[in-house]
């Protein structure tokens, strides 16, 4: 690696006016699972790296009863975040998926917060988010502004943090009670070449939610509405009927694309039947409200 | 706990001083902020177990514990392991007595070439130290981020489970 040099902020604040002063010259740096990896290939350099792990609060993963949903801190690694008691109570789908993230040694230095912020496309963490509607809490020295992940993410790396803003907590709303909800990678490499996650929620024997997202196949993760739409309001009994035209609804929509993991045509196949073999294991998590 | 001075990096602007314990042994160095942990325990102190082989935590050849916890020294900066404990294979030999998953690994063949055996063997360390009973399932979960291209992983999880009754049994 080139030469660089780490700065130590206290604050959020300071840390956004480090990265204010330096611009394209600095990065935040917490776990540095990917950072290190395009810093060591040469790809990027930073003449600074702003170390957000100094600054005390940023960690945590806590439930806020209030508002019904769970805060997991920037600096929550996803260990951290498997091992949660909180996670497991209201998010356990999250804290089943972030079990299989990368390896073991991954886990226990990455963040989700960097893996949402690095935005690499082969990632597991973002469709499961956005299947729970989660928001990011993104600050500067003088702003602080929620964003709905699914306008977070804006293509392949990209993503809708502004200079000098820092990504400082995900909140993520818990999965509706009684509500079935499943995820389903696959691949061949080390990345994932299709992640698929679907949200049923029945009530009186109707689907009254349906939520389908589709991750890894294209340059973000996405909802996939026409999918939704084909599910919600479905009878429960019947349901199995429509699984097939949501999952081509969701291939129709999952803007694929030809990478070394796969051709497209090869994703929208996978999501295809992904979509109907992970609905039916949301189906079989549903617990029914009356 | 003896304190060691290793040679300090020249002519750095950057250079940081840091404290690190390896294997037991503290040390204080002077690093370069870039400077990852696997360059420091082979460059500096070196111990060459840990090893450098894909370079994108992908392999796990370079697995060492700080504060018992695996990662890969190879994308880790050695300014990370600073007031921490770092563990290598070198560390894992007590009183001149093999480590029970060491003498496992031995007694079951559980490697050939040895290329990732000290990454493969860290990584059961870890894994028997939080589940001390763990299923073929569990350990094959734990330790999918260590490759080994000539056991076929047989033997490997052999040496596990019999480190496991060993440690359990409280014999070694």
């Amino acid at each position: 690696m080139k030469r660089f040099q780490i700065l130590e902020p206290r604050t959020v604040a300071e840390a956004s006016r480090m990265l204010q002063e330096h611009g394209d010259a600095a990065r935040i740096y917490a776990g540095g699972t990917e950072l290190l990896l395009v810093l060591k290939e040469r790809l990027l350099h930073y003449d600074y790296l702003v170390n957000i792990k100094t600054i005390p609060g940023l960690g945590g993963i806590d439930w806020d009863q209030e508002a019904g949903e769970v805060r997991i801190g920037a600096l929550a690694t996803h260990r951290e975040i498997e091992r949660s008691p909180v996670i497991a109570e209201y998010v356990p789908l999250l804290a089943e998926v972030e079990k299989k993230v990368a390896n073991v040694r991954v886990r226990n230095v990455g963040t989700l917060a960097g893996n949402l912020c690095f935005a690499e496309p082969h990632a597991d963490p973002g469709t499961v988010l956005l299947l729970h509607d989660a928001r990011v809490v993104l600050e500067t020295a003088t702003e602080r502004r929620e964003l709905p992940l699914a306008e977070f993410f804006i293509d392949a790396l990209t993503v809708a943090l502004e200079p000098g803003e820092i990504l400082t907590e995900i909140r993520v709303p818990r999965t509706p009670p009684g509500a079935g909800a499943a995820y389903t990678k696959f691949g061949h490499l080390e990345r994932p070449m299709v992640g698929v996650g679907v949200l049923l929620q029945a009530r009186e024997g109707t689907i009254i939610d349906a939520r389908v997202a589709v991750g890894c196949a294209g340059p973000t993760p996405r909802r996939m509405p026409e999918a939704e739409e084909i599910l919600r309001g479905a009878a429960l009994a019947r349901v199995e009927e429509q699984l097939a035209a949501a999952g081509e609804a969701a291939a129709a929509h999952c803007d694929a694309v030809d990478d070394l993991h796969g051709t497209a045509e090869y994703k929208r196949h996978l999501v295809q039947v992904l979509v109907g073999r992970v609905a039916r294991q949301a189906l079989q998590r549903i617990k029914p409200i009356a | 706990m003896a304190t060691t001075q290793a040679a300090p990096a020249t002519g750095a602007k950057t250079a940081l001083d840091i404290r690190i314990t390896v294997n037991g042994k503290e040390y204080n160095m002077q690093i370069e902020p870039q400077e990852t942990l696997l360059e420091v325990l082979r460059n500096r102190l070196h111990l060459m177990g840990a090893k450098r082989s894909c370079d994108s935590q992908v392999c796990g050849t370079c697995t060492v514990l700080v504060d018992g916890m695996p990662v890969s020294a190879c994308t880790y900066l050695a300014y990370e392991a600073r007031g921490k404990e770092v563990t290598t294979i070198e560390g894992l030999m007590q009183d001149g007595r093999l480590h029970p998953v060491q003498q496992a690994f031995l007694e079951n063949n559980g490697f050939q070439c040895g290329f990732c055996t000290p990454g493969m063997i860290l990584a059961a360390v870890s894994l028997l130290r939080e589940n001390p009973n763990p299923t073929d399932e569990e350990i094959k979960r734990y330790m999918r981020g260590n490759l080994c291209r000539c056991t076929g992983y047989v033997k490997i999880i052999e040496s596990i489970k019999d480190a496991a009754r060993r440690m359990n049994s409280g014999a070694a």
